[in-house]
């Protein structure tokens, strides 16, 4: 055996040695602190990029004006044949008297929306007797000027690059000056369904859709998953098959959304024939997605329930099924439960199969049931976010932060389940 | 009327379980008899074969009447008449019926035609007719023979046990016919698109036009299918993705497994895995609402042409959302490694940095390359962010700042709109669909063998 001998490090190297060392250590943590920094911050530049142009469409600019509903122009017999954008527009002419060039004229008629003529309509069919009388009404201007009144188009574009010109910012500003310019909350956002038009569009069919997906996604998977995972946990011997079943499902977690989109779109369309479109479609294919989640968090809330509870069930001469229904199931409920409201909060936000499936129609009106044509929430986003017109961007910022809220929701309910229902054994 | 009908089953479903229950407590209440089960128990039984076969039937019944009738709707014309027509034509001549049925006549319609619907609004009449009759008879027929079994020593709790048995079994094994469905129905429908076009111009063709001309005097490209475009533009989109999300994901894993303090990892953690919650449609937003446009004036501040869609925007997005996958799994993997090690690495003076980059990387190595790698299969996998913020156009490039396409952006352009199953042209998405399921289950596959080998080691 050969002695080595170890030659002393000379001390001011030795301290430089360490220095090294240590500032190796201190750089990784300032690494791993900055890459931490940067996912933080780009979550940050997310959300403030959406609140920052979504915030704006949470508002909506309305018009106060008065208008005679002339006899002349609407019939009792025939209100919905009548003209009453003629109506609001003559409403609107009487307002600027001095104005009489007719393309002048058609210019100021931009202003309010294309829908005021309905809004006035229906106020015309639920109370006949306004007809002659002048009355006040207070529609959404056009998305042009919403824009512009909120300042996303600035004055100072010069006047061929916006949509409005220079003489309807001058009557503009008078209608403000006389006080007839609102901006309240914009309930059309929630409580109206798709439009052509920005200012009338709103999220209510989206929201009614998503709802009707869901619900049709719940219960299709929520029996079928408790079943399958209660099965494989408790009952299942422990062979070949089992083991496949087991793998499968592993696998089906992670199988691409929209490959289940095209499994929707030739099993369930083409091959049954369900209609394009449908809620129920949409369900269906979420729950095939969602299957797998609620499977997986249920075999782990059956599997914290501790096997004393199980013996204590035998103990006392109950079957298996028994112990399983009475006792071990209620039990992992509150799991269960969690589980499934995050599959269903993922299902909530899934956009490729439903576009698979047609969930990306123009429809202009709440779904009724579950077998009529429908827009999801996220597919709804994706139509806005593809729509040209200006007013739209803010609009599908604004349906991202309700769409989020609704995740939110969902996920802050599981959390409370989870820490109140959850049991330490 | 599926409504109506149900409802029927389910209320006699109900009369079932209380006539059961009724029959088993009234026996019970003789002295000296004893029942093989509880009450309850009897009507339950009564009640699953009274209610579950029925409500079955009217399933199928619902599911199938549409197709049945439309074929014998469609059978009633002459031959000679349908011959000439293609699948679109008669769609097409079928809405016609459908919709005069349902009430809504355009124009003049064929007295043919208005013959098929008169006849098609008295066969669905009758055939609705006919599910109540069916569905209630069926119920009926299980209430009275389950009943008529009903005795003292019958064993009804076993019966409902293998019944609800059997129940379970099912739902486990439709998991499995998920999967089945899945490979079934994009392997037919390729097998369909490999007959129009060959496999090889598929697989190695360079060209990818898959827009073909649906009349013949229109003006189009003639169609090519040669995807390698398409694959290059998911490989770059998805390498973008990791180079982005590795180091992030990685150095973020490290920090929070060895060096954050327990409160900073409870803050923190959640933090990152909000990223891991947000739907894709809103990062597909955000890329072409913020990013891209970021992109495109950088790009041009320097001098440089960068696409409004280019393939930069899109990886980096998708990055951010993959950054809470490779650092949650790779945090997972780090504080897998047994204490012991770590110890053993400090005991002999080694820094936290050294221990890190010697002893407890090379450890967790498996473990966060099977992270990585079905990080790989979610980047390839991601639709709308792609779809929202990639090209439509196939170009053979890997340039990052040029636009391209990925395998589900064409997935979902060739499907949106019209479907006609006959073209190659919607065919060719399950082509796609098929290479893309082929390769996120080998990823899959892959990756947890890879983590299997590395528990094996060390638990």
């Amino acid at each position: 055996m050969s002695v080595t001998t170890v030659q002393p490090v000379p001390e001011d190297q030795a301290k430089k040695n360490i220095q090294r060392r240590k500032s190796k250590n201190i750089r990784l943590q300032i690494y791993g602190l900055s890459a931490i920094g940067t996912a933080v911050l780009l979550l940050g530049i997310l959300f403030s990029s959406l609140l920052y142009t979504g915030a704006s469409a949470f508002t909506q600019t309305h018009l106060t004006f008065d208008v005679k509903i002339d006899p002349n122009l609407v019939k009792e017999d025939d209100i919905f044949g009548s003209n009453f954008r003629g109506i609001v527009r003559s409403g609107l002419y009487s307002l600027f008297p001095e104005v009489t060039n007719p393309r002048d004229q058609r210019q100021l008629g931009d202003i309010p929306s294309n829908g005021a003529q309905f809004t006035l309509r229906d106020r015309v069919v639920e109370d006949p007797s306004l007809i002659g009388q002048t009355v006040s009404i207070t529609v959404p201007v056009s998305d042009a000027f919403d824009q512009f009144y909120k300042g996303v188009i600035p004055r100072d574009v010069p006047e061929e690059q916006r949509k409005v010109s220079d003489k309807q910012i001058v009557w503009w500003d008078q209608l403000v000056d006389n006080g007839q310019v609102s901006k309240p909350f914009n309930w059309t956002l929630l409580f109206s369904a798709d439009s052509r038009f920005p200012e009338l569009a709103g999220l209510s069919g989206a929201i009614v859709g998503s709802f009707y997906a869901l619900l049709v996604c719940f219960l299709i998977s929520f029996p079928v998953g408790i079943a399958a995972a209660v099965y494989l946990e408790e009952f299942a011997p422990k062979n070949r098959w089992t083991d496949l079943i087991e793998v499968n499902i592993n696998n089906l977690a992670a199988v691409p959304s929209v490959v289940f989109g095209l499994l929707g779109l030739a099993v369930f369309l083409q091959f049954f024939g369900l209609p394009r479109s449908a809620p129920l479609v949409g369900g269906m294919v979420l729950s095939l997605m969602t299957l797998p989640t609620i499977i997986i968090t249920t075999r782990a809330a059956l599997k914290a329930v501790p096997p004393s509870i199980r013996e204590g069930g035998f103990g006392i001469g109950a079957s298996h099924q028994q112990v399983v229904m009475h006792h071990v199931l209620p039990l992992a409920m509150p799991g269960i439960l969690t589980g499934t409201i995050i599959g269903l909060a993922q299902a909530l936000g899934e956009t490729a199969p439903l576009l698979l499936i047609g969930m990306n129609a123009f429809i202009t009106s709440a779904p009724g049931g579950i077998m009529e044509s429908a827009t999801a929430l996220p597919t709804q986003i994706f139509i806005w976010a593809d729509s040209p017109e200006r007013g739209f961007v803010a609009r599908t910022s604004a349906a991202i932060l309700v769409l989020i809220g609704f995740l939110v929701v969902m996920n802050l309910i599981a959390v409370v389940l989870r820490q109140r229902f959850q049991r330490k054994w | 009327m599926f409504g109506t009908t149900a409802l029927a089953i389910l209320v006699l479903a109900i009369v079932g379980f209380i006539l059961a229950r009724g029959f088993a407590t009234s026996r019970a209440a003789v002295d000296g008899t004893k029942l093989n089960s509880l009450p309850s128990y009897y009507g339950t039984y009564v009640a699953l074969w009274t209610g579950v076969p029925a409500l079955l039937l009217i399933l199928l019944w619902s599911a199938l009447q549409e197709k049945v009738l439309n074929t014998i709707v469609m059978g009633t014309f002459p031959d000679e008449m349908l011959a000439g027509m293609g699948t679109g034509q008669l769609q097409l001549l079928l809405s016609e019926i459908r919709s005069i049925a349902g009430g809504r006549i355009f124009g003049e319609p064929a007295p043919e035609v208005l013959r098929a619907a008169e006849m098609l609004i008295t066969m669905q009449n009758s055939a609705d007719y006919a599910m109540i009759v069916v569905g209630c008879a069926a119920a009926v027929l299980g209430l009275v023979f389950t009943r008529s079994q009903l005795s003292n020593d019958f064993r009804a709790r076993t019966r409902v046990e293998s019944f609800v048995k059997v129940a379970m079994i099912l739902c486990s094994i439709f998991a499995i016919l998920v999967t089945v469905g899945i490979v079934f129905s994009l392997l037919f429908e390729s097998y369909r698109f490999f007959q129009m076009v060959p496999w090889y111009e598929f697989f190695f063709g360079l060209s990818w036009e898959p827009q073909i001309p649906m009349r013949d005097d229109q003006v189009a490209g003639a169609g090519a299918f040669g995807a390698v475009p398409v694959f290059l533009g998911t490989i770059v989109v998805a390498t973008i993705a990791m180079l982005f999300a590795t180091p992030i994901g990685l150095l973020s894993a490290i920090y929070m497994a060895e060096y954050a303090t327990p409160k900073f990892r409870d803050i923190v953690k959640p933090i990152l895995e909000i990223l891991a919650g947000i739907p894709t449609v809103v990062y597909g937003f955000f890329a072409v609402l913020t990013v891209a446009p970021a992109l495109r004036q950088m790009g041009a501040s320097i001098g440089m042409d960068v696409a409004a869609n280019s393939a930069l925007a899109a990886g980096g997005v998708m990055g951010i959302m993959i950054i809470p996958f490779i650092s949650s799994l790779s945090d997972d993997a780090l504080r897998a490694v047994p204490h012991s090690m770590r110890e053993g690495s400090y005991g002999l003076g080694a820094t936290k940095a050294e221990t890190i980059t010697a002893v407890l990387f090379p450890a967790a190595l498996p473990g966060i390359v099977g992270g990585i790698l079905l990080a790989v299969s979610r980047a390839i996998g991601e639709t709308m962010i792609v779809v929202m913020a990639a090209g439509l156009i196939a170009s053979l490039t890997v340039n990052p700042f040029s636009a391209v396409t990925t395998v589900t952006v064409q997935i979902v352009t060739l499907l949106i709109g019209d479907t006609e199953f006959d073209s190659p042209k919607t065919l060719a998405a399950f082509a796609l669909g098929l290479v893309l399921f082929v390769a996120t289950l080998c990823l899959n596959v892959l990756a947890l063998r890879i983590v299997q080998k590395y528990r094996e080691k060390y638990d």
